[in-house]
């Protein structure tokens, strides 16, 4: 299963620059731990005490992985996933 | 570093930030990709409708990235308002700075204080604000 993960330019250090990448798993988590098994160190940007981000957006095709259970989000081949860091301060 | 910027734009921003008071109000300017040109100036609402606070609606935030993508565009610059301090990044703006390419431009809506000195740029990039100069064209 091959998912196609947009990346953030934030993020793409991790990725030498690459602004799209390709990981597998079934659920949110397995995704996020694929990801950071090939591109190490871009699960902390993800991820926090177990956690989403607060300020990390990230959608699955065009949803909010918020509204489809977080980490629990399945993932099924095809889908898209992208990751946003928020616009935001005070 | 500097950032160009037309007065139209410029005007249209404290405006904005007139309008949306007591709240912070929020948007970009979009350019062709790689120019670095702030062409195109879009509005966007502040879903934390807060004083203190802004953040572009997830949903709304997705839709410009995949909208900036289509017509190859890049963000040129960032821009929300602070409703009573100083025009310069806060805490927050800086812990969240998520686009090292971006201007980020604050504006205070402060009403005592002339246009002129509220209007203000910035990158920054890994924590760092660097002040950069704003010149505005006719």
């Amino acid at each position: 299963m091959s998912i196609e993960v947009r990346i953030p330019t934030i993020l793409r250090p991790f990725t030498k620059d690459q602004k799209a990448v390709a990981a597998s798993g079934a659920s949110l988590t397995a995704l996020i731990t694929d990801l950071d098994s090939q591109f190490p160190g871009i699960g902390d940007r993800l991820l926090e005490n177990g956690a989403l981000r607060r300020f990390i957006n990230i959608y699955i095709n065009d949803e909010d992985v918020r509204f489809l259970g977080g980490l629990e989000a399945q993932i099924k081949d095809g889908d898209s996933v992208t990751i946003l860091p928020a616009v935001a301060g005070g | 570093m500097s950032l160009t910027i037309s007065r139209a734009f410029v005007d249209a921003i404290i405006a904005q930030s007139r309008a949306e008071y007591p709240d912070e109000c929020c948007g970009v300017i979009l350019g062709p990709a790689g120019s670095g040109k702030a062409s195109r100036k879009k509005a966007m609402v502040n879903a934390a409708h807060s004083p203190t606070f802004y953040e572009f609606d997830p949903k709304d935030l997705l839709a410009l990235y995949r909208e900036v993508d289509d017509q190859d565009e890049e963000i040129v610059v960032i821009y929300h308002s602070h409703t009573e301090t100083e025009a310069y990044p806060s805490r927050t703006d800086i812990a969240y700075a998520g686009e090292p390419g971006a201007h980020y431009v604050l504006v205070s809506s402060r009403k005592e204080i002339a246009p002129a000195i509220e209007f203000r740029s910035y990158r920054i990039i890994d924590g760092v604000v660097t002040e950069e100069e704003v010149s505005i064209t006719d």
